[in-house]
């Protein structure tokens, strides 16, 4: 199939940046979107240009490297996917597809359609962990028994990739999926509980200071993340914030 | 004598570990912190070993390529984790896991390092569970386990067809504790460009900062790499874009050995490549053989009706259909090792029964478990005589449970739905059991660099079993390296900084930048992609899943020929000081040009078959092993450690010979 690709193209952070227009041709619908922008990259470096930078590196759907904005989604038109899982047989023969960086201050963008995202490790260093070090003395795992749905609710909050599709769909920029998730996971399990409080306010707070946006409850979030999180969990960290404010002796 | 000491420690098989951990120095706590090291890769042997370190009170620096230690490919990692728990009460024990991680791996790996690995297993599962990993439970609220591929009990943990994910997750929260503690300084999209020694000993790193292009110098007392395998030589496989060998390549090239580069494993469920364009290839968990049956058509009508669309694999009935690893190996059936059903697949396409255009799948059946779940789990909830669209569908919950994940993703790359029709399947590269050579404290031969993980080459011998990466790199991480690393370190709490204004700092930063230069300055005509593809090319087609001493000896003098044009001839757009992904995968796809030709070298100095290495000429001639990979004990139980010495094809092989005290070399039947 033969498309027209509008993409953005930044040189560095302080770039203005601008869309291009690039044609490419003879793409095979069975080719991954991220395979498209393979060849479209080879054909640039032939004419001389540079080729457009874009993060990526599984391509398997779980490292959540990958990003862009395609036609106005995050992650494109297909559902439950990453970029680097849409195919091209999703789109028509002769379409014009957009490409953008995801959006939001929080992720500054460094290059082309590459964004810092480091926010978000600031986010989990604030708390997304269980305070317990490396030792060849800890219990028996078997001496903990996990009811199966609160495990089973555990996994569906940690299959987050921490992408940030959440945050560059949401009309606000925010970041309470992917927060939600992790403290979400704790939350569900008996380890997770003497730092239960605690854990949910640093990483709301750090949030915050990170200058992510509020929730606003569209449910956006939800539609594009390609790990189907759920909005429940928003549901649950704000159960769980107010819980912990309300006992906070802070 | 070899130059090689393994340094296994003396004493019973079972008491090693425990008596080293015993005699080996350690470095008080006080002085920990005035100790810094360096861990380069933050995947489950990197994320774990640096967490647990920090945790000591070590100063650690950590680097990774991505911008997340998250991200790094041990997260790709689907079916499980082996740990000797016995949980399930099957006769499992420690001894039995080292048992068949020696005979899984051809007895090619050393007994000491995989007793140990087995010895801390167990350990293993209770860290990540007390980290709150979520693993699958059963309803009674204790740890489900799965059996994998090559063994007869069930040993693997797993969280769904994420197990790597989880673990690394784990790995990454401990992680994140230290670095918010300042514990761990953490170096994302940061590239070792080279190791810098000083005195002999490892003392830092070069590294690039991807986003500014900056050269910078880090020192540490101790380096440890821990940056993964080398599969992406073959260009396709199933590892991630960036994963590369060059970490490894650059201490080879400094002093460290490398060690059977030429045992790589074939996955042998795969999803098939569909045309040129194609950038890697996906793993389907062999957790799916637990369920799924192989087959291919029986006749060559059927392929052929296939092939042009006439038929479909659903019209086939049972007798027309070739079940061939239950009819090649009825002991073992869909569940062979790896190496032996990746090339089980290729004799059947060999021989022209593949089930696509290109003539490479064959495929991967659920219909008898989906029909036989599916009548359990009426029997359970009470439904009598169920119809058979009913057990289908509870049939279909089951395995939806079990891999849900795995059928969705080969849905949206294949669009078919697994469920109604058998996936397709295809062997591909997916792990590489060589690497750096190390010694039981993990040490290379390079005083005070270490390797870890997937990068070293110690525990799997000439072929990896299926859920035992996981553990290896945990236990490399969180269990070896933490106590090892102390027994050199001890000598070292006098040294203080280490200053990066030694001279040894400057040349190697100056080295780094004059390749950079020479890279970007050679403005050829070809994209790097270009010769990453030529040299997969040779890769697959000549030191791929069978090799012969022609086709290796070809390859050697190709990938020269590859290498010398890619240095007259690449083309890298854009400029050092900025984010050039062009200009990194350069400087990678030039460590795969050397990395290939030792390679082929290693293969052609291997004349026997062994694990994932099948030389053609050596097969078993008769009897019931007829045609079957044919090792060869008295010649080649040994790891080929190779020295650099300029060139690839000028390394010189370093034998250590293996020792089997505790266990009996047998010829590997799974029939």
């Amino acid at each position: 199939m033969d498309l027209t690709l509008k993409v953005w193209r930044q040189k560095d952070k302080n770039d203005k940046g601008r869309m291009e227009t690039y044609p490419v041709t003879g793409i095979s619908e069975h080719a991954s979107f991220l395979e498209m922008l393979d060849v479209l990259n080879e054909q640039l470096i032939t004419e001389g240009t540079e080729p457009v930078a874009f993060d990526h590196d599984c391509r398997e759907g779980i490292c959540g490297m990958c990003s862009l904005y395609i036609n106005g989604e995050a992650h494109g038109p297909d559902r439950k996917v990453t970029t680097c899982q849409l195919h091209m047989r999703m789109f028509k023969d002769g379409e014009t597809v957009h490409i953008e960086p995801f959006r939001s201050k929080a992720f500054p963008v460094l290059k082309d359609l590459v964004v810092d995202r480091t926010s978000f490790e600031r986010i989990q260093q604030a708390g997304g962990f269980i305070s317990v070090n490396t030792s060849g003395n800890t219990q028996d795992a078997n001496a903990l028994p996990i009811a199966k749905p609160m495990a089973d609710k555990a996994m569906d909050a940690a299959t987050c990739i921490g992408c940030g599709a959440c945050v560059a769909t949401c009309k606000n920029s925010s970041a309470m999926l992917f927060v939600a998730a992790k403290v979400s996971q704790y939350s569900y399990l008996p380890q997770g509980q003497v730092e239960r409080k605690e854990r949910v306010l640093n990483m709301v707070d750090q949030m915050d200071k990170e200058g992510f946006g509020n929730c606003t409850n569209t449910g956006a979030c939800e539609v594009e993340c390609p790990k189907g999180i759920s909005l429940e969990f928003i549901a649950r960290m704000n159960k769980e914030y107010v819980t912990a404010s309300v006992a906070s002796e802070k | 004598m070899s130059k090689l000491d393994s340094k296994i420690p003396e004493g019973p098989l079972k008491d090693k570990w425990t008596k080293h951990k015993n005699e080996i120095n350690v470095v008080n706590p006080a002085n920990k912190r005035l100790i810094d090291i360096i861990v380069v890769g933050t995947g489950l042997a990197g994320g774990a070993a640096a967490a647990s370190l920090a945790e000591m009170g070590y100063s650690v620096k950590a680097f990774a390529y991505q911008d997340s230690p998250r991200r790094a490919h041990s997260i790709a990692a689907q079916g499980g984790i082996n740990a000797a728990k016995n949980y399930q009460n099957d006769g499992d024990s420690t001894y039995r896991l080292f048992y068949d991680t020696v005979k899984g791996g051809d007895y090619r790996a050393r007994e000491g390092n995989v007793y140990r690995l087995a010895e801390v297993s167990a350990n293993i599962i209770d860290q990540c569970v007390a980290q709150g990993v979520p693993f699958a439970r059963e309803y009674g609220g204790l740890l489900d386990n799965r059996s994998f591929g090559g063994v007869l009990v069930s040993r693997t943990f797993y969280a769904k067809g994420q197990t790597g994910q989880q673990l690394l997750l784990g790995a990454y929260s401990a992680m994140n504790r230290q670095i918010g503690k300042g514990k761990i300084t953490m170096y994302n999209r940061h590239e070792m460009m080279d190791i810098v020694k000083v005195d002999g000993k490892a003392r830092g790193i070069i590294a690039r900062n991807m986003i500014t292009g900056e050269i910078e110098k880090h020192s540490a007392h101790a380096v440890v790499i821990a940056s993964g395998g080398y599969g992406n030589v073959f260009f396709l496989s199933t590892n991630a874009m960036g994963s590369n060998v060059s970490a490894a390549w650059k201490i080879h090239k400094k002093g460290a050995y490398f060690a059977n580069p030429c045992y790589t494993q074939i996955h042998p469920t795969c999803v098939p490549r569909s045309g040129d364009f194609q950038s890697k290839l996906t793993l389907m968990s062999e957790s799916l053989r637990n369920d799924g049956r192989i087959w291919v058509p029986k006749n060559m009508d059927d392929v052929m009706a296939i092939r042009e669309g006439k038929k479909k694999p659903t019209d086939l009935s049972e007798d027309e259909r070739d079940y061939y690893l239950e009819r090649r190996y009825p002991a073992f059936g869909n569940l062979v090792p790896r190496d032996v059903a990746s090339r089980a697949a290729k004799e059947r396409c060999d021989a022209g029964y593949g089930v696509n255009a290109t003539g490479e799948a064959v495929y991967l059946d659920f219909k008898s478990a989906i029909h036989r779940y599916g009548s359990e789990k009426a029997l359970v909830t009470g439904i009598n005589n169920p119809s058979e669209e009913k057990i289908i569908e509870l049939g279909e919950k089951v395995i939806e449970e079990k891999y849900g994940n795995l059928f969705q993703m080969y849905e949206k790359i294949v669009a078919e739905n697994p469920y109604k029709t058998p996936m397709m399947i295809y062997p591909a590269v997916h792990y590489t059991m060589g690497g750096i050579w190390c010694d039981y404290n993990l040490m290379t031969t390079i005083p005070g660099c270490y390797a870890a993980g997937e990068a070293n080459f110690s525990d799997h011998g000439a072929n990896r079993l299926g859920a035992s990466a996981l553990m290896q790199g945990l236990a490399d991480g969180y269990f070896v390296l933490p106590y090892t690393i102390g027994d050199y370190l001890a000598d070292d709490i006098r040294t203080g900084t280490i200053s990066t204004d030694l001279p040894e700092f400057n040349e190697a930063a100056k080295e780094v930048t004059d390749r950079l230069e020479k890279l970007i300055n050679i403005k050829g005509s070809k994209s790097v992609d270009s010769f990453h593809k030529r040299l997969g090319e040779v890769m697959w087609n000549k030191v791929g899943m069978a090799r012969n001493a022609k086709g290796l000896t070809e390859a050697m003098d190709e990938i020269k020929a590859i290498r010398e044009d890619f240095w007259k001839d690449v083309r890298i757009p854009g400029g050092m000081n900025e984010l050039n992904p062009e200009l990194e995968k350069a400087g990678r796809v030039a460590d795969f040009l050397e990395l290939g030709e030792l390679f082929a070298k290693d293969a052609l100095a291997r004349e026997e078959s062994c694990g994932g290495h099948f030389r053609e000429e050596s097969v078993e001639e008769d009897g019931l092993q007829k045609g079957e990979a044919k090792r060869n004990d008295k010649d080649f139980a040994y790891v080929a450690a190779w020295e650099y010495k300029g060139e690839p094809r000028d390394a010189e092989m370093h034998k250590e010979e293996l020792e089997f005290n505790d266990i009996e070399l047998k010829t590997r039947s799974y029939k």
